[in-house]
């Protein structure tokens, strides 16, 4: 179990960390950017301007140290003050939570599985037409930056086929009730930003599971489960992609973080109102209260999918349990 | 990208050799392989228009003095933005800083990396600890949303400051690369003689170690490279470039903002988002082709090899 508690020591290092960043950032950076920001807010709830100040360190005349504290206490009970149009940050982000949520998670899920099997079968089939054609053809696609592929689509089937709608994520005029039509409407809302997403990311998966695979393919305990007449499917499947998958599992968080931030780019290119879209309104407003609890939220999703990869791991590699 | 690319290049060091030797077989390596020379051609040809655009742009990019937001024509091939200023024009000036940008923050986050990575591994103990948690910590925080955060603390402080924050998130992975691999070559007897010989630490890692290094280094460039320019255009197409400077980031921010796609005038947004794609696409498929060249199992053979030189 040392693995997995070293893991979980990496992700208490890596929260305190970026809580900490973000309680620099503002205290560090040129300009009175925080300052002009705050001035905004005269006469609203004292609590809420107090956890503001406290974040930005404005107009707080206290010790440095009480102030990082109290600091680090609004931030682990969620009191991350209001943002410029002076509603609670945490209201806010739970309004757009779920959509980035389903977002991101569903896609990220389609493109890691659909990868992996491609990269498993393209290793397998090594110089046949799928690992020829199909695999270099979306690996190219990873390096396109996501908002091109998003435009390309969102020009291709949205405004000159006009398969799906061009923004938002749901119809104006409807309200989200759990009828067959509305459903309807939410998955075509949501298929362009699902689709650029899937299609950008999906290459590096299968980039990098079929470079495993061409070596755990060349192991010794390969060539014996050929010896032994073991079905190919098991040979590929326990044998050489189990072992191959491993790095990949390990990939995964920095793959979820570009993953999240295509997912701002891709929201802002639909207009989709998930967290992503929050960030760049939150640009343009000068919201800093927002943003700031937004980076948070980013990297406390990636540290718990880091560690649920890790567990991952455990289960799938035995070396890893006692190491 | 590619998060395993360490695991799958093999240590390529099987002695000390020369920076002069390693260049040579470099060069000879890339005209070899079809990708890279396809993706050197693209660069050579991206970098000709970003140092003469006036040999090929019709109009001054700045000048607002066309109709505004037309489509495509013959006078303006690419059509005129929401202030009447040539898209075509704007796209070939907007190549320069666009690749300073790219050029910079690679060079930059690999020498970072190079510095943290080898340190690291040739060090070690409590130096190495430290420094490998500091490379965890920024290969976790996820690189957009804190690029944000710091853009929009400064924002319309121009070039220098988005080439300063995409340093400051950009090298963490590199330096991991870098690690390992000086970490498989740290024992090995080149060095040892040299230590024998009572050779500096800092010459040690300069004449022996990095040369060996070569390769992984030139393409931790090119994987930097690959990264930011899609990330530099990604802040720029929030708005969270310099506004008054003209790239293909910025150009697709005002697309995006006045609805070039809806409106008819699509190449306006397309066409930057192309030449990002086109320059990411180059260094990429050199990269692509330095793993085949660095690591000769991943070659698109059709025979199967007995077994992989690794």
């Amino acid at each position: 179990m040392r693995f997995v508690v070293r893991r979980m020591g990496l992700f208490l290092v890596t929260l305190w960390a970026a809580l900490t960043i973000n309680f620099l950032i503002p205290r560090l950076m040129p300009g009175n950017e925080a300052t002009a920001v705050l001035a905004q807010f005269k006469g609203v709830n004292p609590a809420a301007l107090h956890a503001l100040q406290v974040e930005f360190g404005v107009g707080i005349d206290q010790n440095p140290i009480l102030t990082y504290l109290q600091y680090m206490g609004n931030c682990l009970t969620g009191q991350f003050g209001l943002t410029a149009a002076r509603v609670p940050v945490m209201t806010v982000i739970m309004q757009g939570l779920p959509w980035t949520l389903g977002l991101v998670g569903l896609t990220t899920v389609i493109a890691f599985v659909a990868g992996t099997v491609l990269g498993m079968i393209s290793a397998w089939w090594r110089g046949g037409s799928l690992d020829s054609l199909l695999s270099p053809f979306l690996f190219i696609l990873t390096t396109f930056p996501v908002f091109f592929i998003g435009l390309i689509l969102l020009y291709v089937f949205g405004v000159a086929f006009s398969w799906f709608p061009l923004s938002s994520n749901y119809s104006i005029g409807t309200s989200p009730s759990f009828t067959l039509e509305f459903v309807w409407d939410v998955i075509s809302h949501a298929t362009l930003p699902a689709l650029t997403l899937v299609v950008t990311t999906a290459g590096g998966w299968i980039y990098t599971m079929r470079n495993n695979m061409v070596t755990t393919l060349s192991e010794d305990y390969v060539r014996m489960a050929r010896a032994k007449g073991l079905p190919s499917w098991r040979i590929m499947v326990d044998y050489s992609a189990r072992n191959a998958i491993l790095p990949n599992l390990t990939g995964f968080a920095m793959q979820l973080g570009f993953v999240l931030g295509g997912s701002i780019l891709v929201e802002y290119t639909f207009s989709y109102p998930g967290l992503g879209y929050l960030f760049f309104t939150g640009t343009t407003n000068h919201d800093l209260p927002l943003q700031g609890a937004l980076f948070l939220f980013y990297t406390l999703a990636v540290l718990v999918c880091v560690l649920i990869a890790d567990f991952a791991t455990a289960v799938l590699d035995p070396r890893t349990r006692d190491a | 990208m590619n998060a395993q690319a360490e695991l799958s290049r093999p240590g390529t060091a099987p002695g000390a050799r020369s920076f002069n030797d390693a260049g040579v077989r470099l060069g000879k390596a890339i005209l070899r392989n079809r990708k890279a020379t396809i993706g050197l051609a693209l660069l050579l040809l991206i970098t000709f228009v970003a140092l003469f655009p006036g040999l090929i742009a019709p109009y001054d990019p700045h000048a607002a003095m066309f109709d505004q937001q037309i489509g495509p024509s013959s006078g303006h091939l690419l059509g005129t933005t929401q202030v009447g200023q040539d898209v075509f024009s704007q796209l070939i000036y907007g190549t320069r800083l666009t690749l300073i940008i790219t050029v910079v923050v690679g060079a930059i986050t690999t020498i970072v990396a190079v510095l943290i990575g080898v340190t690291a591994a040739y060090v070690g103990g409590l130096a190495d600890g430290t420094l490998s948690l500091l490379t965890d910590i920024f290969l976790i925080v996820p690189t957009l949303p804190l690029l944000i955060v710091l853009s929009t603390y400064l924002e319309g402080s121009g070039t220098v400051a988005i080439i300063a924050v995409l340093c400051l998130t950009g090298w963490a992975f590199g330096a991991r690369q870098l690690r390992s691999q000086a970490l498989s070559i740290r024992n090995k007897d080149f060095l040892e003689a040299a230590r024998v010989r009572g050779e500096r630490r800092f010459y040690i890692i300069v004449v022996e170690i990095l040369p060996n290094m070569l390769s992984l280094v030139v393409a931790n460039f090119l994987g930097s490279a690959v990264y930011t320019v899609a990330t530099a255009a990604g802040l720029q197409f929030l708005g969270l470039g310099n506004s008054g400077e003209i790239t293909w980031g910025t150009m697709l921010h005002f697309a995006q903002q006045n609805g070039a796609l809806e409106s008819g005038n699509i190449f306006w947004a397309l066409a930057p988002g192309a030449a990002v794609a086109l320059l990411g696409t180059s260094f990429a498929l050199l990269n692509y082709a330095f793993d085949e060249i660095t690591n000769p199992a991943l070659r698109p053979a059709r025979r199967r090899r007995g077994k992989s030189p690794a």
